[in-house]
């Protein structure tokens, strides 16, 4: 347990200590709040749907999230590229604290971005409703494992600085704007919808969507199993790679 | 003299697609040895330190580390050893004291213990007052001290240096040796270690393996390899039995690409 607790101490460090990549990623949610939702904000008022950044908002705080969970894999690219990672597997720490320490450490940070943007869209006019709160948390909570974890497992099979951030990117697009972050589910295509229903993120921004501004696509109880079982599974996979890594 | 064997290595194979990176190599260390490891470039000895260690899986053959097997008691293995690894393995985001204080954890070292050893370790590579310093401001002798230091903290049975010397000074070197033959004596610690540096590992060394081309190709005392090639030096006989050609490198496809890699700059 000591283990999990020191690599997941030991990631925050870093991060506290990199200053530039804390401001830099703030850059690309602020962007999408901006330019979608004041950029889109009058047509959507006219169509009758009401407030867009009240609708943006959490779909912005989930991107935020996904995008920095995907992205904390690099760093056991990096490990692996200065040798760090040897002196991680061949400690007498089981694979399972291991890949729960790399997923805690990346999803803490992911989780504290989120929030930080979180701050950001009320400033922007986002106007939630705070009694559930606590459950938008833990919806936050679990897409930052789940996609850690993800991130984290495909990382600890590659060693090439320069493939990770573009298969990232091929990922994360299709995950990001098929998952009802912004736009409504409601009066789409069938085949896109099921498509969106298989893409986990949806669930996740419907759970933190549902739980702020109390208007659940699918439900709280379908958000929290579906995201919480594939969560785990992608913890289970991830340990597997790191049993079989070798340094 | 009666002693246990704790290392047994039973017919080593390691196989890369075309490349028999190790081959059929079989020997055994006995407990408080000092065993080195001698061959030029790409003879093997680092795979078959990494398939001692855990970090790779051989193709075939048996091991035996400390009575456990890395295959199946892979946890049990990596409590035996500390390795001082031959390329850098250290977190330059972090200071020196940190990086300690991450490997006492990660080995379950008791708190008290930790921090008498940290000090203990410090003090002896001479880093002490450069504890709270970010690794990434120490020159290439420093952070391999500090390498040394942290692959003794948990007081392990076996300790791996895979030339723990290179890039050190002559005074950083001797310390070392003088230090690793402390440790040998008075906690009975076995040392496992490859140099490139015959003199070292004529002083140091109870055995010497010499190996080329993944195999085993002869294993004695310094004296005892100085007999059968009829020479009078740990060098003239490593000639004798190797050659004079000179080795090309033969990393795996991975290695080649991080080679690359530093070369181009990525950091």
């Amino acid at each position: 347990m000591k283990a999990i607790y020191i690599m997941w101490l030991r990631q925050l460090k870093r991060y506290w200590r990199s200053r530039g990549r804390m401001i830099g990623s703030l850059g690309q949610p602020i962007l999408f709040l901006v330019a979608l939702g004041f950029g889109l904000g009058a047509i959507y008022a006219k169509a009758g749907a009401g407030n867009f950044i009240q609708f943006l908002a959490p779909g912005v705080i989930s991107m935020t999230i996904l995008f920095s969970a995907m992205f904390s894999g690099i760093e056991v690219i990096w490990d692996r590229q200065f040798g760090f990672l040897k002196e991680t597997l061949v400690a007498p720490v089981p694979r399972f604290h291991i890949m729960m320490g790399k997923t805690l450490g990346g999803a803490t940070i992911s989780i504290f971005q989120g929030l930080i943007v979180f701050i950001i869209t009320l400033i922007a006019g986002f106007r939630p409703n705070l009694s559930y709160l606590p459950l938008a948390f833990l919806f936050m909570f679990l897409i930052a494992v789940l996609f850690t974890s993800l991130g984290v497992a495909i990382a600890s099979q590659l060693d090439d600085m320069q493939a990770f951030p573009i298969i990232m990117n091929f990922l994360i697009m299709p995950i990001f704007f098929l998952s009802g972050a912004i736009f409504p589910l409601e009066g789409i295509p069938k085949a896109l919808e099921s498509v969106i229903k298989f893409n986990p993120l949806t669930y996740g921004v419907d759970g933190i969507r549902g739980a702020l501004t109390n208007s659940y696509y699918f439900s709280f109880f379908i958000d929290f199993i579906v995201i919480t079982i594939l969560a785990l599974i992608m913890l289970a996979i991830g340990t597997y790679m790191f049993y079989r890594a070798e340094a | 003299m009666k002693q246990e064997t704790i290392i047994e290595v039973k017919n080593l194979v390691k196989k890369y697609k075309d490349l028999m990176a190790v081959d059929n190599v079989s020997f055994n260390v006995k407990k408080g040895q000092i065993f080195a490891f001698l061959g030029p470039n790409g003879a093997g000895k680092t795979t078959t330190i990494k398939m001692l260690t855990t970090l790779l899986k051989p193709t075939s053959g048996k091991i035996i580390v400390n009575g456990f097997d890395p295959l199946n008691q892979m946890l049990e293995v990596r409590k035996s050893f500390g390795i001082v690894f031959q390329d850098p393995s250290l977190d330059n985001e972090l200071t020196v004291y940190e990086n300690l204080e991450f490997h006492g954890i990660m080995y379950d070292v008791p708190k008290e213990i930790r921090i008498k050893r940290i000090d203990q370790m410090l003090k002896f590579v001479g880093l002490w007052e450069r504890k709270d310093s970010f690794v990434k401001t120490f020159s290439g002798g420093m952070k391999r001290r500090l390498e040394i230091a942290r692959g003794l903290i948990h007081h392990p049975k076996i300790l791996f240096l895979d030339e723990p010397t290179l890039g050190l000074d002559p005074q950083s070197r001797n310390h070392l040796w003088d230090y690793v033959k402390k440790l040998n004596k008075e906690e009975e610690m076995t040392v496992f270690l490859t140099t490139h540096y015959m003199e070292e590992a004529d002083k140091v060394a109870d055995i010497i393996a010499i190996m080329d081309s993944g195999k085993i190709i002869a294993i004695g005392t310094s004296k005892e390899l100085q007999k059968k090639t009829k020479t009078n030096s740990l060098e003239k006989a490593f000639l004798a039995l190797t050659g004079h050609i000179i080795r090309e490198e033969t990393g795996t496809a991975k290695d080649r690409a991080k080679f690359q890699n530093r070369m181009w700059g990525g950091r």
